[in-house]
């Protein structure tokens, strides 16, 4: 363990209560995607609704994010316990989930695509893109995290006892997870259920 | 550089969190809870719930949004002012959405 | 300070001179940041004026033709935006920037690094907007870009959903920059309930901010898709709602409002006391006043859409949360008066512009709460009266309580002061040419000028025709004072009289430090025991309640801690945040053009940025270094 509590008035990391802090604010960011999907669910414009959606396919995918967050978790856990070889095979492990679920995610928008399914059809594909394509962003932008502290820690930038640098990484990744979790349930599962 | 006598009592708190953080296996059997939680709500979409699906899967929504932020976050074993930050958050972006969404709906309704 | 910076072995790319360009581009002092962000607000409240001069000279008589009707869309759209993106709200950053950290007892913000990535992002979303002029015209559909004609190429909006996320950017960073910092770094015994006023209007801004400014990053997304590529949110004719629109819009709007004025409410708080010679009256009320001001802010976005395909019940109850919200501010006003009540009042010209805060505020803030009133409302909407009643909250208000900080704060940072007789001609005829200017509005409103008009319709009759002309000659006379201010401003950086550390006999610990403050603000961080901590330590109470001078020096922090400073890590100058940040410029370009070649350059630059931001050698250590870790645990 990091023995040394940081000298600050509340006895906190100032770089996690950053963290915490922007987080925080994206759950208005998503907020927003989410409602504009909801009030536009209908607003098919004579093309494709929410009969589209593949819920096998994106399940494996949902499954495959949430477990990202156990090796996460697991590469902090290494970290902290001062073992930087595991903390890399849990780092790499997370990033390739992450890619998983991003070509899933290419995958599945190329189905759509071809089924007639794009921004431009209607309201319901524009607000449909949007939220999952953010969420995608979000994913994307956490496995280059990943990828930078993983290079990191093998040229001896991230050190033993500096697992806030992966704890910080692993608040944004299970952050993006939470959100998906949320995602999976209003945008999937629960529209599916009118099918 | 300082510390303030006057939040004594919230470092205290910080400290004695510190260090109940679970072990890997525990990690392993929440991830394991997680995936079955997943493999019911999964089940909605094969089998006939009737009326009790929605409330089932906001219900499963929620237990998995709270087990991940509270043990994989560490909710539970950090500052509670972290987890307040993000409840806020989350209670804004609630409320205001939903706010706005009846606007929409109340109109429809003229 | 010498010893202050440590003597690592300096990176390439790292400037080491302490003066020069460079060290600006590189700064990470707060300080600096602050004063960077004031001259860049400076250049754009000159262009912001230019605009609206012009809008005047248009609107002067009744069917001019001074400006073509192209040209007056882009000049009120670009006032706009010019006045609340890169004027108010940078304005009351600068403020943030040079103030938090010396008012908090710290020695810098949380992340300096970060708070330079804030300024970059500005400056380069303010160019970057203003160079729509010659990219084939600025944006014209106005600074609230209501789709769907904001979607539509003619209304060159493009450049707004682009240019306004960007300042988001910088302000989003810049918020979570003050909230660490306020939560996390204030000085021993500096709780939160001793935190100068100022200290909690920032906070109170920054939580704002925090929470207002993804929403409209959404809006500014949706709009830009819809207008560039052709995405449906907002397209009527495929089923989308341009109500959405201007619901997100609003969501932050309203928000937007109270983090314009919640600054400038702060600086009041501040010069009041301080020129009344008593503490702020009711600290306690005013600090959770402010909060429920910002609370209650996000209740009522729908005002601003009485006129909007709303129901009823929603504006019902829109109306209520209105007239709540005017309940705090009310509670502030009172305290104001309160404050200066029975005390001894030196009327500076800072102090004027309290005072002129509070009395333009209040006239500004009673005609918003006409706004609340439905019907009232409906009858308003859209005419002059409204633009009165926005004047008066955000140029009464805001724009008087920042220029009544630049008065008070301008001797700690410059070590001199500005000229008083200069000064109260300022005030004056600021004062009066705001009022002729504004003041007329109301009436003309009344009688039915609708806004954002190019030609003023000669049938509204000569009595309309009279208002406009007083507004524009206003517009005159405020000029001329700005000329004023100015001319004092430079002269006074110049040639001002030498203000001694503490020319105002002030109350906060801001003053308590050298002025102005060095590089490292405090030699000793000061232990703070009570609000208005420099006050008590300049005065004791008599029994009769009166303060009493406290002999020279009799209360200083103990002098044998003073061989400390040669500790003190400061944060090193980096040239990593203008890099990173440059990147956003063909990234902007390139969404705007829809080049997909440039939002690669940009995005590869910025990521690329990134990296060499975190890569860079820091001379003091990470926090968690091993052996910085060590060291502080010994």
């Amino acid at each position: 363990m990091t023995a040394v509590a940081p000298s600050t008035s509340m006895g906190l990391d100032s770089r996690k209560l950053g963290m915490w802090t922007f987080l925080a604010s994206e759950f208005l960011f998503f907020g927003a995607f989410v409602s504009a999907y909801l009030l536009y669910i209908d607003e098919t414009n004579g093309g494709p609704g929410i009969e589209i959606f593949d819920i096998p396919f994106t399940s494996v995918s949902s499954f495959v994010l949430l477990m990202s967050s156990l090796t996460m978790v697991l590469a902090h856990n290494s970290h902290v316990r001062g073992d930087l070889r595991r903390m890399r095979l849990w780092t790499l492990a997370t990033a390739g989930q992450g890619m998983v679920f991003l070509g899933g995610q290419v995958y599945e928008f190329t189905v759509f695509y071809r089924e007639g399914l794009d921004l431009t059809q209607s309201p319901f594909a524009s607000s449909f893109f949007f939220l999952t394509g953010f969420h995608g962003a979000h994913v994307a932008i956490g496995v280059l995290l990943l990828l930078g502290l993983y290079s990191l820690s093998l040229t001896g930038k991230v050190k033993v006892g500096q697992d806030v640098k992966t704890e910080m990484v692993g608040l944004y990744w299970h952050f993006v997870d939470i959100i998906w979790v949320i995602i999976f349930t209003v945008v999937y599962l629960i529209p599916e259920l009118r099918v | 550089m300082s510390t303030t006598g006057g939040t004594a009592a919230e470092t205290a708190e910080h400290e004695e969190h510190a260090g109940h953080h679970p072990t890997p296996q525990e990690y392993v059997r929440i991830a394991l809870i997680l995936a079955a939680l997943t493999a019911l709500e999964v089940s909605t979409y094969y089998f006939e719930f009737g009326a009790a699906a929605i409330p089932l899967l906001i219900a499963l929504m929620v237990i998995k949004f709270v087990m991940v932020a509270g043990f994989f976050m560490h909710l539970r074993f950090d500052t509670k002012l972290f987890g307040r930050f993000m409840y806020t958050g989350l209670g804004f972006a609630v409320v205001l959405y939903t706010a706005t969404l009846l606007i929409f709906v109340v109109d429809a309704n003229q | 300070m010498a010893s202050t910076t440590a003597a690592a072995e300096t990176p390439r790319l790292r400037p080491s001179k302490p003066t020069g360009f460079l060290s600006w581009v590189a700064t990470t002092d707060h300080k600096r940041i602050g004063i960077l962000y004031f001259w860049t607000v400076l250049a754009f409240f000159f262009i912001g004026g230019v605009e609206s001069s012009l809008i005047r000279a248009q609107l002067a008589q009744a069917e001019l033709s001074v400006l073509t009707p192209e040209i007056y869309n882009q000049m009120f759209t670009m006032h706009g935006i010019t006045m609340v993106f890169l004027v108010v709200m940078p304005f009351a950053a600068a403020f943030f920037n040079y103030l938090l950290p010396l008012m908090i007892g710290a020695r810098d913000v949380a992340f300096p690094r970060l708070n330079a990535f804030s300024y970059w992002f500005y400056l380069f979303g303010g160019i970057f907007l203003y160079s729509s002029f010659f990219l084939g015209g600025a944006p014209n559909g106005s600074w609230v870009g209501y789709a769907p004609l904001s979607t539509n190429a003619v209304s060159n909006m493009a450049f707004y959903a682009v240019g306004i996320q960007i300042l988001g950017v910088s302000s989003l960073a810049s918020a979570i920059n003050f909230i660490v910092t306020i939560i996390n770094m204030r000085a021993p015994g500096m709780t939160f309930m001793r935190m100068p006023m100022f200290v909690w209007m920032t906070l109170t801004t920054s939580f704002l901010l925090l929470f207002a400014v993804p929403i409209i990053a959404v809006a500014l997304f949706m709009l830009q898709f819809d207008a560039v590529f052709n995405a449906q949110f907002f397209q009527p004719a495929s089923g989308g709602d341009p109500i959405l629109y201007q619901h997100l819009f609003w969501l932050f709007g309203h928000p937007e409002v109270y983090i314009m004025i919640l600054p400038a409410m702060g600086i009041v708080s501040e010069v009041m006391p301080t020129f009344s010679r008593k503490p702020l009256f009711g600290y306690a009320a005013m600090a959770f006043a402010g909060a429920a001001i910002g609370f209650i802010g996000f209740g009522v976005w729908a005002h601003h859409m009485f006129t909007s395909a709303i129901g009823p019940v929603p504006r019902s109850a829109f109306a209520v949360a209105t007239m709540f919200i005017a309940v705090p501010t009310g509670i502030k006003i009172f305290n104001w008066v309160f404050t200066m009540w029975g005390g001894r009042i030196r009327f500076t010209t800072a102090m004027l512009f309290s005072v002129g805060f509070v009395s333009m505020f209040t006239i500004g803030g009673l005609s918003g709460v006409m706004h609340a009133i439905v019907p009232h409302n409906a009858q308003q909407h859209d005419t002059y009266f409204v633009v009165a009643h926005f004047h008066y909250v955000l140029f009464g208000g805001a724009l008087f309580g920042l220029i009544s900080g630049v008065y008070y704060w301008f001797p700690k940072v410059t070590g001199r002061l500005m000229n008083e007789k200069l000064g109260k001609v300022h005030f004056w005829t600021w004062l009066f040419g705001f009022n002729l200017t504004f003041g007329p509005m109301h009436m003309s409103g009344l009688l039915g000028q609708p806004r954002r008009t190019a030609v003023l319709p000669g049938e509204l009759g000569a009595t309309v025709e009279l208002y406009n002309l007083l507004s524009s000659l206003g517009v005159v006379v405020l000029a001329i004072s700005a000329s004023i201010f100015l001319y004092n401003l430079i002269r006074s950086i110049r040639s001002g009289e030498a203000s001694g550390d503490d020319p105002w006999d002030a109350r906060t610990i801001e003053w308590m430090t050298a002025t102005p403050p060095k590089h490292h603000n405090f030699d000793v961080i000061p232990v703070v025991t009570s609000r208005d901590e420099f006050w008590h330590r300049k005065y004791a109470e008599s029994e009769e309640g009166i303060p009493v001078a406290v002999p020279v020096g009799a209360s200083v922090d103990e002098e044998s801690d003073a061989g400390h400073d040669e500790h003190i890590h400061m944060p090193d100058p980096s040239l990593w945040p203008a890099i990173h940040t440059l990147g956003v410029l063909p990234l902007g370009y390139g969404l705007v053009y829809a080049n997909w070649l440039l939002v690669g350059i940009g995005a590869v630059w910025m990521v690329a940025g990134m990296f060499g931001w975190i890569i860079e050698p820091l001379a003091e250590g990470d926090d968690d270094e091993p052996a910085v870790a060590g060291a502080a645990a010994h």
